[in-house]
Formats: C-alpha cells, structure tokens, sequence
C-alpha cells in the first residue's frame, strides 16, 4: 500500500503528552524512511499539536534525542540513504543531517485549525469524550477528507464517531507507553470505519513494526478491560484485607501477591501509581456507561484522588508519590488510608510476612523468568506448589490468578478479543505479564 | 641488515586492564580512568622494576587517535608526567594506526642501536570509550585511506576485513572459514579467561562455539563478519623498557628476566591502493620474512606468536603471512589446534586483539610484553610451555589493512 499520499501532511493533538510525544516520534521515522529512503521530491509536514507552548518548546529536545539513537542505530541503512551526498562521510556527518533534515519536517502550534491542512490526525490527548467530539467535529467541518487515528484507551471509539460526525473517518490507535519502544499496537475498528482507514492503519502499523492486536470496539478494549478489572479486584480485595490488617499493610500484601506470587513486573498499586490514580479514575469512569450492570468505580480510588494522593511522573519520568513512596523506583513507604499519612515500609515488611505465611520454595523472578527459554516449566512447577500450600498469602495469591483468568475469558466470551491468544498477547507485550492470563495455571 | 649490530633487549613489561564492554567494572554512562591515568599506570609500574626514572634514558610514546578520541596531542609531554625524572628527558611520540605500539618498539630499538640510549622507556595507549561506537568508526577510518571513507561501510574496518573474509570465503570455502573462525574466538575467550587484565576475563559464557556461530546480520553489521570475529572497542596501556646490555645491567635486571631481540622487520605498503591479494597480508608476509631473516630462524622454530587479529580472519591470514600454513590453509592449521594453547604454536595465549582487547595504540607494545611475560615465565595462570626447539616468539603488529607492519622475534635472554 502506498502510504505517502496520506502521509504528506499528519497532524499529532497533543503532541507534546507522554503518548503524543511518542506518536510524533514514530510518525517522524516513517516520514523520514518515505522523504529520506525513498528519495521523494513531495513536501511532508508534521504538525506537532499541543496547547502548550512551553511543552511544545521541551517536545522538540525529545524528538531530536529521539531521532539522533535511531539514526545511531541504523547507520548501516542511513548511510545507504545518503549515498549520493558527496558532503556527508563521516557517520557523524550522516547522523547529524538526518536528523536536521527530520527536524525541518516538523511544525509545532497551538490552534487547532493547523489540522485543516491535513490527511491524518493522529489524537492522544486526555480520556475525555465531550473534548474529543468537540474537537473532531470542528476539524471534519473544515477538513472533511480527513482521517482521525485515535489513541482513545477505553472510550467506544463509535460514540466518538457519531457525536463528531465522522462519517467513518475514524479508527482506534491505542499505544502502549512509551510508543517508541512499546510493541503492542490495539487497533479498534468501529462499525462504521472505512475499509481504506483500516487498511491504511493496518499498513501503517506493520511499517512501524508493531505487534496489532484488534479489538471490538468496547469500552475498555482488551488491555484497559483486563487491567481495569483486575484493579477494581485488588481494591475489593485490600479492603477486605483492611479489616483486620489495617490499610498499610493492606495495600503492601495485596501489591506484593500480585507482583511476586502472579510473576508479574510491578504489584497493581504500583501500577495504578504508574498510570496515575486519576488517569485510572478517569479510564472507569468512560467505560461505566457501556456495562450498566457493572461497578466500574470504587470508593476507595475515588477518596485517594480527593485527598491529592494521585501517582503519575514527573516531566523527568520519576514517580510521583501515590498509593506508595518511592526512591529510585523502589517502595519506601505505604499510604495508610485509614490515618490519611505514610507508613515506612521496614515498619509493616515483617508483619506481613508474617501474615501471609508459607509460599513457595521454588523462588522465580519475573525479572529473570520473562525472557528464560524454559519459563512454562518454571511457571508451572511454581505454581503447582503455589496451589498445594494453604497460607493466607497462597490463598489470596490463587484466588487473584483465577480473577484475571476470569477476566481474561470474559473478554473472549463477549468477543472484545477474537481469541485467548490475542488477550494474551495483550498483556505478554502491553503490561509486559511474562504469562498470559488465559492458561492452565489457574 | 642481517643482524642486528648489537644487543637489544627487552624488560618490565606492564598492561593495565583493557577497559571496555565486557569488564565488569566498565559501564558506559559512568566516569572512567582518562589516558592521563593509563599513560601513568603503565609507565609507573615499569619504571618501578627497572629503578626508577633516573635510569631512563628516552622515551618513546605510542598512540593512534588520541587526537580525535581525547582531543589530545603532543603526547611526548605525557612521559615527563609519569614521573619527574623524566623531566628534560628526550620524548618522542609515534602513530601508524593500530600499528603505533609496534612502531613505539621500533623507534627504542633504533634508539639502542643508534647509541643514543642504553634504556628506553617504550608506552602505548589509546583510550577509545569516550565516543559511541558508530562515532569511533569515523575515528577509526583514519587508519584507511579517507578518500575512501565515504563509499565504505558504516563500520569501516569491519567492512574492509569482511570483504576480505567473502574474498576467502569466496576462494577456499565458506562453512570451513567460519568454523575456523569460531575456533578462533573460542582460543582468543577461553585464553582472555586466564589472564585478569584482559577485557573478556569475566566472560562466563557457556557456548562460545553457539555465540561464534550465530547467523551473520548484515542489515545492522556487515555482510561477512559477526560482533565475535572482531576486537572490541578498548581503553588501556601498555609499558616497556628497551634496553642495551649495558642498559640491562644499569637496571640490575638477569638477562634470564629479559628478552632478547633478535630480529626486526618493518614494512609499509601505499595507503592509497587497494590491497594487490585479497586474501593475502602481504605486507605482513613481507615484515615476518624480514624478522625472521634477520633472526636467523626458520617458522619452525618460533614456539609462541602474538598476531594482529584485529579481526578473525585476519588471525587466519596472519598464520598464513607469518609462514605458518600456505594461503587458503590458515584455517586447517587453526582448526587442527597448532594455534590453541596446547597446540604447536599457542598464538595469542592471553586473548590476543579479539580476548585480551584492542586499546589500538597500547597493541603492539602488549604483545611485547606478552612475549616476554611467555619466555621469562612470568605469565601465571595464562602460562604456556616452551619447548626446547621452539625457542622464540614473535609479534606481528599491523596497522590498517595491512599496511603499517612491524613484527619482531625474541628469545629468552641469556
């Protein structure tokens, strides 16, 4: 498929957020290999949308940083490119001119009618309908060609297609943070989306490498639908916990079942504070409509974004403290939600040792396991013995790997996902799970 | 010349560590030891065993790119820096490329023998970490011809000796090539792991033969060669005193302790040509043949080798230049285990440029100081046996594609 008549002129909203950086950057290297590999005389603009100047100012230091590592990384093709440019002999030569010729196709501005002039709009800003709609609307009444490739994470992508009036002119996009690294690409086809968009998309997604994944076009899509659930589980969960451990030591168990017991990269209050308290409220609070018989809200997270105790990163990319303080990306401290102040995790560690009780003698690290050849037999032995102890710790652990498997076959039984396999997938290469959450284990 | 007019000899030989990937203690992102400290490390530790700076007579300084890597030249003035005695001492610094420490060793030998010193202090160092990879190529490239830079590879000397591998594979066979090749990193790790300064000694890897054999990648490498058949990317020193028998005895060392020069040969070939042999070092062949008739000695007598492999096959094309096997038959005479360490001719028995490291402008005077480590029984766990009628070693230090060459024979001092 031929992608430069529609790459000629793309547009990123909110270009300057952690995931429209990311777009912008890999919309830069497929620019690049249609402007620079293919030699092509056509004109290409990348409009980097965002409202805030001072982000868009910051922006362009990381998309420059970003393209010099890949021009780093491929200087056997980028020299190729450049081949015929007597000037340019060094590497450093090569490196440097690549990117200043990347950078020249960029363009940053704050108003949305810089949109009208384009063939694609890529959209990442904030999990919100009503802006979206209001956006998208203003941009097909101007610019009635063009295409909206949205990076919208939970909300059904054709409600949006039908307040805006799109007319079919809009495919979901989901990216995993960051994109330029992140594999998994969901791609969500509303009913109406055209069948050139899709194809485009698809096109599209293989030139940048991505692992696609489709979804159906129901709020929460598959990453957002397991991870949404799953968290809503461990709150139920910690609360119940609280009871008689207190919250401290609630959230810290809870955390450090679903991290070490399910092999997982990081506990699931951690990973609420890596996406952000409020960004997790927002996300259920989009889906809610779509499952009317499900609570998709719970009370717990709701008082936490009152009381500022919020998670996400700072600008740099270090965690802000959440349900846990951190140093160096460790947990120091828990938020106790019974007394509203932070507990040092050295006071609670041994206690909760101590309740959870027996665990498995066989230790596995998600860390070493994810990449080991012989993981499923490391998987299995290990949770084998997981099943055989009867601990609060064990029990809990179970219990909470037979939840997500739930999960997981829900989204299959009600066709958000086509197969296990694609749910898996999701959560192997989306949440970096060194195991899919559909399999004998549980 | 057929000998040389007198004695020269070599002592106190002295390597840092060869700093890089591979070390534990290297990370990219931290500071490291600059070449302030090398130059001072190397030549301290053999200034050390020959009694200080007084008994010094010159130095002798070899480098390749500092100039680019560090930003550095007029290196002569770093000797006096090692120590104050040298103050005032007459400093020379030499460069031909990767080729520098050996013309470091040249420049000594000349000195005893033009009767200008009886102890020559001999150092050679580069320090390459300080740009990524892809920029050192750029910096390496110097060793080519530069008018030539633009339509080579991105890894520029990767891309040279790989044409010349395809060449070979080309003309005697592939799959026997690369087995010979594998066989050749396999000897260059497994002797790196008995030697603690070299940069593969923490290597732990358990197939090296697996690592050897992965497929090649020519989208990200190049067409002929994979990251084990080349020499890293390495900071580091090397020292040694080169010295008359009058020097010997001004320093008090037993001539058992040194080793003896007995044959030197150097030769240039002309940087703007493309290589007349693909497959063939000949100025390589033409500098050992020199050394070695200088020596009085036959191939067969030389009991220890440490050559220039900068690449694999140019380890292979080395033992053919040397006179080890016929051209197309390197890589018979690696794969029957005359070059392994318990084998006729143990070559590079610390790991050579591929194991020990490739600190470009320390190599030559490296091997040197591995040779005399060899014959004088100092190499400890990396030591090899000489044999009665073998009694010699010898370098091959080459710069470019076989274009600067000094090689050099020894014995045992007596």
């Amino acid at each position: 498929m031929d992608l430069v008549p529609k790459m000629k002129n793309v547009s990123v909203l909110g270009a300057a957020g952690k995931m429209g950086s990311g777009i912008l950057v890999l919309l830069s290297f497929e620019m690049a290999k249609l402007k620079i590999g293919k030699k092509s005389n056509e004109q290409f603009v990348l409009n980097a949308i965002d409202v805030s100047q001072p982000a868009l100012v910051n922006l362009l230091g990381y998309v420059r940083s970003q393209l010099l590592k890949h021009a780093e990384k491929n200087i056997v093709e980028l020299r190729d490119w450049y081949a015929d440019k007597e000037n340019l002999v060094d590497n450093e030569d090569v490196i440097n001119q690549f990117v200043e010729d990347v950078m020249a196709m960029i363009q940053t501005s704050t108003r949305i009618e810089t949109t009208y002039e384009s063939e694609l709009i890529f959209e990442a800003i904030k999990e919100d309908k009503d802006l979206k709609v209001k956006l998208f609307s203003q941009i097909k009444q101007n610019n009635p060609n063009a295409w909206f490739l949205t990076n919208t994470s939970s909300i059904p992508i054709g409600e949006i297609e039908k307040e805006a009036g799109l007319n079919g002119d809009i495919v979901g996009y989901h990216f995993y943070n960051p994109p330029v690294i992140q594999k998994l690409l969901e791609i969500i086809k509303c009913d109406n989306t055209g069948d050139e968009l899709n194809e485009f998309s698809i096109a599209l997604a293989k030139s940048m490498r991505k692992i696609i994944v489709p979804s159906k076009d129901v709020a929460g899509f598959i990453g957002n639908g397991h991870f949404m659930r799953d968290a809503l589980y461990a709150l139920n969960q910690a609360q119940k916990l609280a009871e008689t451990e207190g919250w401290a030591k609630s959230f810290f168990m809870i955390d450090t079942i679903s991290r070490d017991l399910l092999v997982r990269p990081m506990g699931i209050f951690q990973l609420i504070d890596y996406v952000g308290v409020d960004v997790t409220k927002f996300i259920l609070a989009s889906m809610q409509p779509s499952f009317p018989n499900e609570t998709l809200s719970h009370g717990v997270l709701n008082e936490l974004f009152d009381r500022e105790v919020k998670g996400g990163q700072y600008a740099d990319g270090s965690q802000k403290d959440g349900v846990f303080k951190y140093q160096k990306g460790r947990i120091t401290h828990v938020y106790d939600f019974g007394t509203g102040k932070y507990v040092s995790k050295e006071d609670i560690e041994m206690d909760c040792a101590a309740k959870m009780g027996e665990l498995p003698t066989l230790k596995i690290y998600w860390k070493t396991v994810v990449r080991d050849k012989n993981k499923a037999e490391y998987l299995e032995k290990f949770f084998k013995e997981l099943h055989q102890i009867d601990s609060v710790g064990a029990n809990l652990a179970v219990a909470y790997g037979q939840n997500s498997k739930a999960i997981g076959q829900m989204l299959v039984d009600t066709e958000v996902a086509a197969s296990a396999d694609d749910v898996n997938t999701v959560l192997e290469t989306g949440f970096f799970h060194a195991y899919g959450p559909i399999n004998d284990y549980f | 010349m057929k000998a040389l007019r007198k004695k020269v000899y070599m002592v106190a030989g002295y390597n840092t560590v060869s700093m890089g990937t591979g070390r534990k203690e290297f990370h990219p992102k931290k500071p490291r030891p600059d070449l302030e400290h090398y130059i001072k490390e190397a030549g301290q530790a053999t200034l050390k065993m020959i009694g200080g700076a007084e008994n010094v007579d010159e130095g002798v300084i070899g480098n390749f790119m500092a100039s680019r890597f560090n930003k550095q030249a007029n290196l002569p003035a770093f000797l006096p820096m090692i120590d104050e005695g040298l103050k005032y001492k007459p400093a020379i610094s030499v460069e031909g490329a990767c080729a520098s420490g050996g013309l470091a060793l040249a420049s000594g030998i000349k000195s005893i023998l033009a009767e200008t010193a009886d102890v020559v202090l001999a150092v050679g160092f580069e320090v390459q970490n300080t740009m990524k990879a892809m920029y050192g190529a750029d910096v390496l490239a110097g060793a080519g011809w530069m008018k030539t830079r633009k339509e080579g590879h991105a890894y520029f000397f990767p891309g040279v000796f790989s044409n010349r591998a395809g060449a070979y594979y080309e003309k005697f066979g592939k799959e026997k090539t690369r087995e010979a090749m594998a066989k050749w990193y396999c000897n260059a790790i497994e002797n790196a792991r008995l030697c603690e300064t070299a940069q593969e000694f923490h290597n732990k890897n358990k197939d090296l033969e697996g690592t050897a054999k992965m497929p090649l990648n020519p989208k990200k490498f190049v067409d002929h060669l994979n990251y084990s058949d080349c020499s890293k990317v390495s900071d580091g020193a090397s020292a040694i005193a080169i010295v008359s028998e009058e020097g010997l005895k001004n320093v008090g060392i037993d001539p058992k302790d040194a080793v003896e020069v007995v044959g030197i040969g150097q030769a240039a070939s002309d940087i703007t040509k493309e290589p007349e042999n693909m497959t063939c070092l000949t100025t390589m062949k033409a500098a050992a043949a020199k050394a070695m008739e200088m020596a009085g000695i036959t191939v067969d007598q030389i009991g220890t080798v440490e050559v220039h492999d900068c690449f694999s096959i140019a380890g292979i094309m080395g033992a053919e230049a040397i006179g080890f096997a016929e051209e197309g038959k390197g890589v018979d005479f690696v794969l029957e285990g005359h070059t392994s360490r318990c084998g006729k001719v143990p070559f590079n028995t610390t790991g050579g440029l591929i194991g020990w490291g490739h600190p470009t402008g320390a190599t030559g005077v490296h091997q040197a100081v591995t040779i005399w480590e060899q014959l004088t029984g100092k190499a400890g766990d990396a030591q090899i046996e000489m044999k009665e009628d073998r009694p010699y070693g010898m370098t091959v230090n080459m710069g470019g594609d076989d274009k600067s060459l000094v090689a050099i024979v020894y014995k045992r001092g007596e």
